[in-house]
């Protein structure tokens, strides 16, 4: 993975850039995916650095498309500001649940944060006069982006805005993970039983963890609902918590630009296969996540470095 | 002078089955004092109490006279009392000086960091390097830990716990599971610790034992059978029946 690590990230970044002029139809599609990214960084944070699983990580992604949609409506319609806030009450709330998250282990940890999905789920139905319930949000309009850029049609602000928070995200995931925290949490990941032994405060390092990747996620939630003008159950429902679980895994738990291509290549195969088959698209997504786990071993980037290795001749 | 450990009536029990029975241990400052009995006596059980890996249901534990009974595994060690164990506890996936880095690392709280490298830190990668330079490891230091021959990976295991800068080192069975001219190597290199360190080890190999231990704890059945000097252990006619007795037994395993 550390060989497809260097560097990758530019490469990613001008592929980006490109697809801007390259796909000038497609910028509200674009922008859905480097979203997308975005969560699934903020979500492989925890179980690929840290090894710990969460099958109710859209709940942060909810929090955040809420808190921006909530804020729009109220007439604070400044998308940076929404930004920030959805980061901070998203990475509150996670703050808040780490004490139950935490502890135990990850069957137990599946459970309760799959529990606590159907509870905000619930809560986010039951909560009409803030949410829209069912129905969703969508009477708000945001304002233009640092009192600039307005939200236009074709959506190239939408581009633009959600591109730079996601280089942003990612520079600052990268910094995080080579960082001795980082390594702190790989420590965790690799062998969580020698921690304490080496005097590491493990739920504290953890409970750090949880609150920065529910912050992300909670980000990625505000740009969704900013860019698309909607906020609705769905972005806080196990689907979405499931699906950001099989981007990390399609593309290299543990690898950031394997993260990013994952995301990518999820939303592009779920797209073209619920094209070719709108009623069995899950079938084929079925087969290439096994095929990426028992084939490439480590998803793309796995795959990629891999080849790599077997390129020059270490294998 | 004050001892570097002291157990007061150090008792644990699983259920109804007590694998440490009011064992009340002394280990000198600087001693190299050896844990020994037949399989089962609670030898690990004991580490597992002392260290904080496992609550003791009763008792008591001074490290150098400060009470440690109710702290959590990772104050101990912060206090100065580190272990390694019988069977390897690794960062398998990170390579061997960031196994070691690690430890330097959370030792002087620098896990909190965030904003920068952990491999740009010289101080911690020179640190780093002299205990790997100690375990002989220098070498290797760029593998994953899991591609290292398990003798050195038992090298691994010491050379992590020493970078948490010990005052007591407790080795459980420091080398289970190696062949027996590299476990000679790797007690040449416990040996060659600073003698200000005190050690207290587990070990089946008597021949190792009457070489390198100045004191000895007979541990059977949970509970402290005697205690001496290799020359009074290896008299002891209790100790013949119960242990020696049955040294091919345990040469074998």
């Amino acid at each position: 993975m550390r060989l497809i690590r260097i560097g990758a990230g530019l490469p990613l970044l001008l592929a980006a850039v490109a697809s801007f002029f390259l796909f000038p139809e497609y910028l509200s599609l674009l922008n859905t995916l480097f979203i997308l990214a975005i969560f699934a960084l903020a979500y492989d944070l925890l179980q690929g650095h840290a090894g710990v699983v969460s099958l109710g990580h859209a709940v942060f992604f909810g929090m955040g498309a809420y808190t921006a949609a909530v804020l729009a409506a109220h007439g604070v319609t400044e998308p940076v500001v929404g930004l920030l806030a959805a980061l901070l009450l998203s990475g509150l709330l996670a703050l808040l649940l780490t004490r139950i998250v935490v502890v135990g282990n990850d069957l137990t940890r599946l459970l309760v944060t799959l529990g606590i999905g159907f509870l905000m789920l619930e809560a986010a139905n039951q909560a009409r006069w803030l949410t829209g319930g069912a129905d969703g949000m969508s009477d708000f309009t945001m304002g233009p982006v640092l009192g600039l850029f307005r939200f236009d049609f074709a959506g190239e602000t939408a581009f633009w805005y959600s591109l730079a928070a996601l280089v942003l995200v990612y520079a600052f995931l990268w910094r995080l993970t080579t960082s001795p925290f980082g390594l702190a949490l790989r420590g965790i990941r690799e062998n969580v039983r020698r921690m304490p032994a080496i005097g590491a405060p493990v739920r504290r390092h953890l409970a750090t963890a949880y609150t920065i990747s529910g912050g992300i996620a909670g980000l990625a939630g505000a740009l969704l609902a900013q860019t698309s003008n909607f906020a609705s159950l769905d972005m806080l429902g196990f689907e979405r918590s499931a699906e950001v679980m099989m981007m990390a895994t399609l593309g290299g738990t543990g690898s950031i630009p394997g993260v990013v291509l994952g995301a990518v290549g999820f939303s592009y195969l779920k797209d073209a296969l619920s094209a070719m088959s709108p009623k069995y698209w899950h079938l084929g997504i079925g087969l290439v996540l096994m095929l990426s786990v028992f084939v490439l071993r480590g998803g793309i980037a796995g795959g990629v470095s891999a080849l790599l290795r077997r390129l020059r001749g270490w294998e | 002078m004050t001892p570097a450990i002291e157990t007061e009536g150090l008792t644990l029990r699983y259920g109804h089955f007590t694998a440490v029975g009011d064992v009340s241990l002394r280990v000198e400052a600087g001693a190299r004092h050896a844990l020994i009995g037949p399989n089962g006596a609670g030898k690990t059980s004991l580490v597992h109490a002392l260290t904080g890996n496992v609550p003791a249901t009763a008792g008591r534990i001074r490290v150098a006279g400060q009470d440690v009974t109710v702290l959590s595994q990772a104050e101990r060690v912060r206090r100065g009392l580190a272990r390694t164990f019988q069977i390897n506890q690794l960062f398998r996936g990170l390579t061997v000086i960031e196994n070691v880095s690690l430890a330097i690392l959370e030792r002087e709280r620098k896990t909190r960091q965030f904003w920068r490298s952990f491999a740009a830190d010289r101080a911690v990668a020179e640190e780093a390097r002299e205990h790997l330079s100690f375990a002989h490891l220098e070498e290797m230091a760029d593998r994953p830990v899991r591609s290292l021959p398990y003798g050195s990976q038992r090298l691994v295991e010491i050379a992590i716990a020493l970078a948490t800068r010990p005052r007591v080192l407790v080795l459980d069975e420091p080398a289970a599971g190696v062949p027996a001219a590299q476990s000679e190597s790797i007690f040449e290199r416990i040996n060659a610790l600073p003698r200000d360190l005190t050690l207290l080890f587990v070990e089946h190999d008597m021949g190792l034992v009457f070489r390198f231990a100045e004191r000895i704890t007979v541990l059977v059945g949970g509970r402290i059978m005697t205690e001496g000097t290799p020359a009074e252990i290896q008299a002891d006619e209790r100790v013949r029946e119960v242990y020696l007795g049955r040294r091919g037994h345990h040469g074998a395993a």
